[in-house]
């Protein structure tokens, strides 16, 4: 009954696919990070005209669906005469919106950087006051302060909501087989079509990212531990409440 | 306006709202399910649980709905064409809505154990020590206070699922996605319509966003916020 | 040397007139101890000395620098240099209430922090002095605990190393002891008690009546925003003429 030439003769397309959506995980990732640390930053700011720029773009990317997204910039940029003049013209930035694999690493950097501003603008604002206070009575600059006190803090108590982004992201990438890309998701869809057996093809798709996933997650325990040390009571040293 | 394709955007609004609700109610009922067998000591019933919400979970919902939709339908026609019946096409609609519910099911599951368990035991203990039954404990005391607990997550999720809507326009059921990358094949102007579903999604989910929190105040009395 | 001098500070909030006209001035080695009911005023005073609060009228003069004030657009003071006022916290070391500790650090971490990275001392000679100071606090042995995992009375210690390591011209204490559970209190009094027969420069807001009447040089009886008594200890507390302060110290001394 199970379709064994699937395996046998697929296995590549999924390897190369799992590269794949290993590369667009990993590198939307950080890139969202990168982007979202100084819009967090901005978007705490008791200031309208800072924080609401930031407040619209996350709204925009958390309010409406990846994969809408996705086809807005890959297909719907092509629309304008202007963009098209780019591209003939070669220009390098916009030819980045031509390719299905950019539009997909910005798509998804966009989209895990607006969750990520809102991750770590909550951790900002849950900072303890007394510790802020504390910094400033020593004299420190607000740059020094934001450097040394309040990312440290806000980024280690961000951990386990970022965890949670980490996943989504690996699974949100699977819709980059909607504009050509053949990922992990891509792969199974076509080693579908040519076998026509759904339950081989995505259910081996499936249980390797539920392989990636239980990994990440054990990664996280561990990184946890470590990172966020200082915020557990330790039995032992304690004397009094 | 939008050349003539603005009541076919709203039919694909209105389909793509009644997926949305209908796996909604689904999720809801398998999430209560699932909660109330992962907490049963009975492995037999807290095991599969525990497998389906960790399975599930862990993989994409796209893969998933892919799994589902192509797999239901071989799945069914082996069974049809064993009784000798003709050949019968999955519908999307009903696909859609069955694997969204499904896989947020699993999402509820969770949100609904961590309500169950964060309902203090002493007052059960109390409603017992007062002669109520098992099910009186269960719906006067158990059942109202863990959906307080559960309200902000059960939130998020459907934050999250509204948008999960649109992957139904991958296995090509006419919900406004989908039909919005029609016109914009016709027309070429394919930003237009997608910003305009972009524009319907906003709307969605900021009108649910405030139901939500005003679902929240209501029934929050006497509860301390929890952390989002 | 006055190292410290406040002049004529004022502070409302709203309506509510906190401060009316506070004055202050310590000499190097003195011991002022702030003492009054809450409401009083003693709290804000202090936190406006390093501006965590905006006064909104007065003058500061720290180690004989006076902090340059310009009127602000809403009627208060604000800062006309905020260069100026960083380098002159650095002179102005505050040991707060809750103790304030960084979360995310260590204790030497957080002993070595500011001294690296707002004075700029070699991290090798901060952890050489921070090192001294927990010695003096008798915290060494927790230099690589969290400070979750400290009690109240060791996190308040930790918290005086930190501010003796930005070697000081003046130290401010917020109601040190305050926040602490009853047996834990002494160790933070022994070591302040330590602090000030090293004649360091010292002003202290606190209910410890003891501490007041026994470690200071002078006493300070804050009543509604205004200075009721000031003097030595020994007139303040033998020869109490305020009868606000009569009946505050009966409440008090148990």
């Amino acid at each position: 009954m199970i379709e064994w030439s699937l395996f046998a003769e697929s296995w590549p397309a999924y390897a190369s696919g799992l590269w794949l959506t290993l590369k667009l995980t990993v590198l939307s990732l950080a890139a969202g990070l990168v982007l979202a640390i100084p819009l967090a930053v901005l978007r705490v700011s008791p200031s309208r005209w800072v924080s609401g720029p930031v407040w619209a773009y996350s709204y925009f990317f958390r309010g409406t669906p990846m994969l809408v997204q996705l086809l807005l910039m890959y297909y719907g940029l092509g629309q304008f005469e202007w963009v098209r003049a780019q591209w003939d013209a070669g220009n390098a930035f916009w030819l980045v919106f031509r390719d299905p694999y950019g539009c997909a690493l910005v798509t998804f950097a966009l989209n895990t950087g607006a969750y990520t501003t809102e991750i770590i603008a909550g951790a900002l604002r849950a900072m303890p006051h007394g510790e802020i206070e504390a910094a400033r009575a020593c004299g420190m600059s607000r740059f020094t302060m934001l450097r040394r006190i309040l990312l440290p803090g806000a980024l280690r108590r961000a951990l386990p909501a970022y965890s949670n982004e980490i996943i989504f992201m690996l699974h949100g990438t699977a819709i980059a087989s909607t504009v050509t890309l053949v990922d992990l998701t891509g792969a199974a869809r076509n080693a579908y079509s040519q076998f026509f057996a759904p339950f081989e093809a995505f259910i081996f798709a499936g249980l390797i990212y539920l392989c990636i996933t239980f990994a990440l997650v054990g990664l996280f325990r561990v990184a946890e531990r470590r990172w966020l040390a200082h915020l557990r009571p330790r039995v032992t040293s304690r004397k009094a409440a | 306006m939008l050349h003539g394709y603005l009541p076919s955007l709203l039919d694909g609004a209105w389909v793509t709202l009644r997926v949305a609700v209908f796996s909604l109610l689904l999720a809801l009922v398998l999430g209560l399910i699932g909660a109330s067998s992962r907490l049963s000591p009975n492995p037999l019933l807290s095991l599969p649980a525990t497998i389906y919400t960790t399975v599930v979970r862990g993989i994409p919902d796209l893969v998933m709905m892919l799994l589902i939709f192509y797999g239901g339908q071989v799945g069914i026609n082996v069974v049809t064409d064993a009784f000798g019946f003709d050949y019968v096409d999955v519908n999307p609609f009903v696909a859609g809505i069955l694997t969204l519910g499904f896989i947020f099911g699993a999402y509820f599951t969770e949100t609904f154990r961590g309500a169950f368990m964060a309902v203090p035991a002493g007052q059960l203990e109390a409603g017992r020590a007062y002669g109520m039954s098992r099910w009186q404990v269960f719906h006067r005391v158990l059942f109202p206070q863990m959906l307080r607990h559960a309200l902000p997550g059960l939130g998020n999720n459907w934050q999250v699922m509204q948008k999960s809507t649109a992957l139904v326009s991958i296995i090509g059921l006419s919900d406004i996605t989908w039909l919005a990358d029609q016109a914009g094949r016709t027309t070429h102007e394919p930003f237009l319509f997608y910003a305009v579903v972009c524009a319907f999604y906003l709307l969605m989910t900021a009108v649910s966003g405030l139901l939500f929190r005003w679902l929240e105040r209501r029934y929050s009395v006497g509860v301390r916020r929890a952390a989002a | 040397m006055t190292q410290l001098t406040v002049q004529d500070l004022h502070k409302r909030y709203g309506d509510h007139e906190v401060l009316k006209g506070v004055s202050l001035s310590a000499e190097a080695g003195d011991v002022i101890t702030i003492i009054g009911s809450s409401g009083s005023g003693k709290s804000t005073f202090l936190r406006c000395i390093n501006f965590l609060e905006q006064p909104d009228a007065g003058r500061i003069q720290v180690a004989g620098e006076e902090i340059r004030l310009v009127p602000g657009k809403d009627g208060h003071l604000r800062v006309a240099d905020a260069k100026q006022l960083q380098r002159l916290r650095t002179r102005l070391a505050m040991v707060f209430q809750h103790f304030n500790l960084w979360a995310h650090m260590t204790v030497l971490e957080n002993v070595i922090e500011a001294p690296v990275h707002v004075l700029g001392v070699s991290r090798r000679e901060a952890t050489e002095r921070a090192m001294a100071y927990l010695e003096k606090v008798g915290i060494t042995r927790f230099r690589d605990s969290y400070p979750a995992h400290l009690s109240g009375g060791q996190q308040q210690r930790v918290a005086i190393a930190r501010a003796l390591a930005m070697e000081p011209a003046v130290l401010l204490f917020d109601e040190p002891t305050s926040a602490l559970d009853p047996e834990l209190v002494g160790e933070v009094l022994k070591v302040m008690r330590g602090l000030a027969e090293e004649g360091r420069t010292m002003v202290v807001v606190t209910h410890e009546m003891g501490f007041a009447r026994e470690v200071s040089s002078k006493v300070m009886f804050l009543h509604q925003g205004l200075v009721e008594e000031y003097g030595p200890p020994a007139e303040v507390f033998g020869n109490t003429r305020s009868e606000r302060l009569k009946q505050f110290l009966s409440g008090n001394l148990k």
